[in-house]
């Protein structure tokens, strides 16, 4: 009931995002089933969105724990590289997911002992990997796009399963799985306590070290999963595109999602609303049908519009407005948050 | 009368925090605000600087009636902030923050030479002698402290407010602040100073004035009152055994050790030295703020690993290389620094207690919900927090509720040896009753607890032995009836009669 | 590696063939595959000739093309090629280059200083591109009524904004011929085919589209992609035109997925090369500008030899 609280601001804006683009576009909402498969915006929106939402996982889990985490665009980039590359080489299917995983797990292991050991500011030290990693994909493709045709593979970009994208499948399951992960075992709570207070977590005898090096390995993996996504989804790697500015895409969402960037408490249920909030931003501006000079501002100013919307003090605000105009305070838990501004 | 407050009433959800409180400050005067933690105080020091506005109730300043809406309008109209933590800035340098916002400015810089002559002015008659062009970061505590004052009395000048200013000085800064202190007032200065430390109540003020659950109980002179009547109207009901010295009966029971250290040290933390712990025993840690006594708890603990020589117990050598370790070998640690290092503050109550014992059964065995729920709420009545319930954030809860709360985190994991660095700093009177009783009792049930403190008075009342550390060395260790006021003085004080490492 | 053995196969010519002139090339970088064709194409048209070609690559910056060519001149080299990254900031040290009189040749853009400093600037006609474009779709369609979505490049730049205006006006006065959507896939694959599902998605399924032109081939072999998992028939279906001539459009077109594209060539050196030769040797003036032949070629033009012929350029 409270979890579902917590999202309740992000499943209204969604909504009236969702209205809204239907107003533009009147057949937003359909949904059809052609060749055994269900296709219409919705489910574009469901697979399109899967880098974002995918790296919006990993990125949750960083920001929980107070860091951050740019390099994940690169990530994306270079383990898109490692998938191309490996299947073109004949490591067979199999091979490619292992080596991409591998691949993203080591970008993340190096990001989290930047941080955790040698205390690194998260910012700066993901910085390294973002600026030199698209270099490390390049080489992999010795800088071009790097094609293949191998059905297995693409199958994780544009193949269906029931009916559903598979990209949006593995965001769905990738959610759920982590979010079990972190809320059926301590994780969650350990995670939490060294964002909000690594001196005293540690002091406490958790093991902040692994833990924040654990987190980074996480952003990684889940990097990884957009980067195979990716590839597959356009059959080949680009070193130069794949990935490019998801990182910010990414903390977007969360912050969508209303984590803290200061660490604490975190929804991965909320950061992926966010992440499919900005993805039915950006289809429905393609659906519109505006000229794309516009694109940026619109969804700069939709952005603006839902942060300014969800914004702990407009809270404040709104409800010494209300009480201004003498109405009467509608619930005790605008009271206390008027009471504490 | 220089400030009055006239029927202040301010009110939170569920609660009233003031209720019709009349107050007043004369210039020239030291008034001191007292109360438990909750009654009131610092509601009341909001609504002045205009942290909060009030519900009711008039303020008036030289006869004008204010209301501040923000701190910096408070300041303009005379009255200036100095909080315990110091809201300064450490990484700028004294002049700058002396300075800060109204700089000198020469063809539109900042003018450097004019900026430091006119910190250098500001600091004027405060008695320091620094060098206003370093970081404020390089300084103590206490010099932090005497800047603020001194940026508060220059913007403000008429009303001065100081927010426990004394809970993390030695004896010595003290004395240097109240002598500033003293100073200001003779210019004329109206101050009102919230503390927790009754002897510098008596010794500093002229009236004292007592809030209780949001009420004002009383205003006298202090000459005219006596320590046991103070604490009556601060806690509502006659202190029965206030910190009464009841362990000294058991000082001379034969003991089993538990632990030994030996050799134990760590360079340009602590020397090296052998200290035995015994059974149920309670040992005193005495000595100066940065005498080496939080350095040979957290070398104990394995916050810092040891240099040379070892930890035992009966069994055998013990690893106290990291926390992880030392809780591992049954050890507790409620560190000095509760904010900091103590308390996770966004987390519940609830989670705050369970956190010690997840983390050692590890993630993958997750403490229930419901679990959790029954460890906070026996902790709760146990030690009786003052809490909504176990799913409050312990961020939200008073200072003393907040140091019960890392207690109860370390009571639960059931430890044989618990290392308490002040553990009733900056706590109202009654918590730290409750917490020395707590001592008291755990022990009797075979828990050893080493207890780190500047009040001589708790450790003479708790302690079965007191260890009293100078410069970094354990140099006295005092048994029985050796322990008194004037025998650990004396071990602090050294025959050398050198400068103190404060 | 293939490079590098390349450029000291050319080093060893230039030092044995001592007729040989040196030429100096700053080249932008390797940020495309075009570009990485260019400076493929640019060697081997130097070793063709006997030149020897010194090779700066300037990694997006500015500064360090300026400091290249500063330090050809300071070489002594007979000519200088630069593709300039930006177009402004080069007068002084074109300035420079005249005063030692050594002719420079922009290759594939061009910048802002007074024409007198450069001897000529090879080069494409963006807007001719997109007129050659959308004159094969006028032929294509022959009248029929058609309806095309456009892929632009990134916004606001100039491929963008000149290929965009020449296809316009080759349809002009085709009424027959209607562009119905117009998005922006940023010249890359994976944009071009998200764009394409939104087009397909906007235009009943892709039933309503007849033809797709777009600004680069990246683009248009993502979108090529959309229309198969749309269900249809890229090529038949949904023509398909784009310009560039990347190695893999020719097997979008040999496999019938593709229907045309418009050739960018990466052989600007070639004809920097010759009215170099001309200058050099009869004191012939070239023209300020030399454009690139924009050859068209559709799936008559062989294209899997061709393919075969480009794939191992660098592209």
């Amino acid at each position: 009931m409270t979890a579902l609280l917590r999202i309740t601001p992000q499943l209204l804006t969604l909504a009236a995002l969702m209205a809204m683009v239907t107003l533009f576009f009147p057949g937003f909402l359909k949904i059809e089933f052609v060749d055994g498969r269900l296709v219409g915006p919705v489910m574009d929106i469901l697979k399109r969105g899967a880098p974002v939402g995918l790296l919006a996982v990993g990125m949750t889990l960083v920001i929980a724990t107070r860091g951050i985490d740019l390099s994940v665009g690169t990530v994306v980039a270079i383990t898109g590289a490692v998938t191309a590359w490996a299947i073109t080489n004949g490591y067979g299917l199999g091979g490619a997911l292992v080596l991409a995983l591998a691949a993203g797990a080591v970008a993340g292991i190096w990001n989290g002992c930047l941080v955790a050991i040698a205390g690194i500011q998260p910012i700066v030290a993901t910085l390294i990997l973002m600026t030199s990693g698209r270099g490390i994909a390049q080489l992999v493709t010795e800088g071009r796009i790097l094609t293949f045709s191998h059905d297995g593979l693409a199958f994780f970009g544009s193949g269906d399963l029931l009916g559903i994208p598979v990209p949006a499948l593995i965001w769905l399951a990738t959610a759920i799985g982590v979010t079990l992960l972190m809320r059926r075992t301590a994780l969650g709570l350990l995670v939490e306590a060294v964002g909000v207070n690594r001196a005293a977590s540690a002091l406490a005898g958790v093991n902040a070290t692994v833990l924040l090096i654990a987190v980074y390995v996480a952003s990684g993996l889940c990097a990884a999963l957009a980067g195979i996504i990716a590839t597959a989804d356009i059959r080949g790697a680009d070193a130069n595109n794949a990935g490019l500015w998801l990182e910010l895409d990414a903390i977007l969402a969360v912050v969508i999602g209303g984590n803290s960037l200061l660490g604490g408490r975190f929804s991965i249920a909320a950061a992926l609303l966010g992440a499919l909030i900005i993805q039915t931003i950006d289809t429905g501006i393609l659906l519109a049908g505006f000229p794309s000079e516009y694109n940026l501002v619109i969804k700069a100013a939709l952005v603006l519009v839902i942060l300014v919307l969800q914004s702990p003090n407009l809270a404040g605000h709104w409800y010494a407005l209300r009480r201004t105009f003498g109405r009467q305070p509608a619930a005790t838990t605008a009271t206390a948050k008027g009471a504490k501004q | 009368m220089l400030l009055t407050i006239r029927s202040l009433t301010k009110t939170f959800p569920g609660t009233r925090a003031l209720d019709g409180v009349d107050f007043d400050l004369a210039a020239g005067e030291i008034h001191a605000l007292l109360g438990e933690n909750g009654a009131g105080k610092s509601t009341l020091i909001k609504c002045l600087t205009g942290a909060y506005a009030r519900d009711a109730g008039k303020i008036s300043l030289d006869g004008q009636t204010v209301s501040p809406k923000s701190t910096s309008e408070a300041q303009e109209l005379g009255i200036g902030t100095v909080y315990q933590e110091v809201n300064l800035l450490a990484n700028l340098t004294v002049a700058q923050n002396l300075t800060f916002g109204r700089e000198p400015t020469r063809f539109g810089m900042v003018d450097g030479r004019a900026q430091r002559q006119q910190a250098e002015a500001m600091l004027e008659g405060y008695g320091l002698d620094i060098d206003v062009s370093r970081d404020l970061s390089t300084y103590s505590v206490a010099v932090r402290q005497i800047v603020a004052i001194a940026r508060a009395v220059a913007l403000s000048g008429k009303v001065l407010i100081l927010d426990e200013p004394t809970a993390s000085l030695d004896s010595r800064e003290v004395e240097t602040l109240f002598g500033v202190m003293r100073k200001l007032r003779d210019q004329g200065m109206g101050m009102i100073f919230v503390s927790h430390f009754l002897d510098q109540v008596f010794s500093l003020t002229d009236r004292v004035t007592v809030l209780r659950n949001g009420r004002k109980i009383t205003t006298e002179r202090t000459a005219d009152l006596d320590r046991v009547r103070l604490i009556e109207h601060m806690l509502g009901h006659t202190l029965e055994n206030e910190v009464a010295g009841h362990r000294k009966a058991d000082h001379g029971l034969p003991r089993s050790e538990l632990l030994r250290f030996e050799d134990f040290g760590r360079r340009g933390h602590i020397e090296p030295f052998n200290l035995s712990v015994g059974e149920g025993e309670v040992l005193g840690l005495a000595g100066l703020l940065g005498s080496g006594r939080t350095e040979s708890a957290e070398l104990m603990f394995g916050v810092a690993s040891a240099h040379s020589g070892s930890a035992q117990d009966k069994s055998g050598a013990i690893d106290l290389s990291s926390p992880r370790a030392a809780i591992a070998a049954g050890f507790g640690f409620a560190p000095e620094e509760r904010k900091a290092d103590g308390i996770v503050a966004d987390l519940s109550v609830r989670e705050n207690i369970a956190l010690a014992m997840q983390a050692r059964r590890g993630w993958a065995r997750p403490i229930s919900r419901s679990e959790q729920t029954r460890l906070a709420q026996d902790y709760i009545a146990r030690l009786d927090i003052r809490t909504s319930g176990p799913d409050q954030v312990v961020g939200d809860l008073s200072g003393g509720n907040q140091q019960k709360v890392v207690l109860a985190r370390w009571l639960a994991m059931n430890p044989r040896f618990l290392i308490l660095d002040e553990p009733t700093r900056g706590i109202d009177v009654g918590a730290h009753a409750e917490i020395l009783r707590l001592i008291d009792e755990v022990t009797k049930e075979g828990m050893s607890i080493l207890v780190i403190s500047s009040e001589l008075d708790e450790l003479i009342a708790v302690a079965n032995r007191v260890i009293v550390v100078r410069d970094r060395r354990h140099v006295a260790e005092l048994t029985g009836s050796e322990i008194t006021t004037e025998t650990i003085v004396r071990a602090i004080a050294a025959p050398e009669q050198g400068e103190d490492a404060a | 590696m293939k490079s590098l053995m390349m450029t000291v196969a050319v080093l060893a010519l230039g030092a044995t063939a001592s007729m040989a002139q040196t030429v100096g090339f700053s080249q932008i970088g390797s940020e495309s595959g075009w570009r990485a064709a260019e400076t493929t194409l640019t060697k081997q048209q130097a070793e063709e000739r006997g030149i020897d070609l010194k090779f700066s690559d300037a990694q997006q910056k500015q500064e360090n093309q300026i400091a290249a060519i500063r330090s050809f001149i300071a070489q002594g080299v007979d000519a200088i090629l630069l593709a300039p990254v930006v177009a402004t900031g080069w007068d002084s040290v074109l300035q420079e280059a005249h005063e030692a009189e050594i002719p420079v040749v922009l290759l594939d853009r061009s910048v802002d200083s007074d024409k007198a400093l450069y001897l000529t600037a090879v080069g494409s006609d963006l807007v001719h591109e997109g007129a050659v474009a959308g004159q094969w779709l006028v032929d294509t369609v022959a009248g029929n009524d058609c309806r095309v979505v456009e892929l632009q490049g990134t916004t606001g730049s100039s491929p963008a904004i000149d290929r965009k205006a020449g296809f316009e006006s080759a349809i002009e006065g085709h009424d027959n011929i209607e562009i119905v959507r117009s998005q922006t896939g940023d010249f890359t694959r994976a944009q071009g085919k998200e764009v394409m599902e939104s087009f397909l998605q906007a235009e009943n399924g892709g039933k309503d589209i007849c033809a797709l032109y777009a600004h680069n081939d990246d683009m248009a072999v993502g979108a090529i992609q959309a229309i198969k998992e749309a269900g249809l028939k890229p090529g038949e279906d949904i023509l398909v035109v784009s310009i560039d001539a990347v190695p893999d459009i020719f097997q979008a077109m040999a496999a019938g997925e593709a229907n045309a594209t418009v050739e960018l060539t990466p052989n600007m050196a070639g004809p920097a090369f010759d009215a170099l030769k001309a200058y050099m040797e009869d004191g012939a003036e070239p023209a300020k500008f030399i454009q690139t032949e924009s050859k068209l070629y559709t799936q008559a033009d062989d294209p899997a030899g061709e393919y075969e012929r480009r794939k191992d350029l660098g592209y």
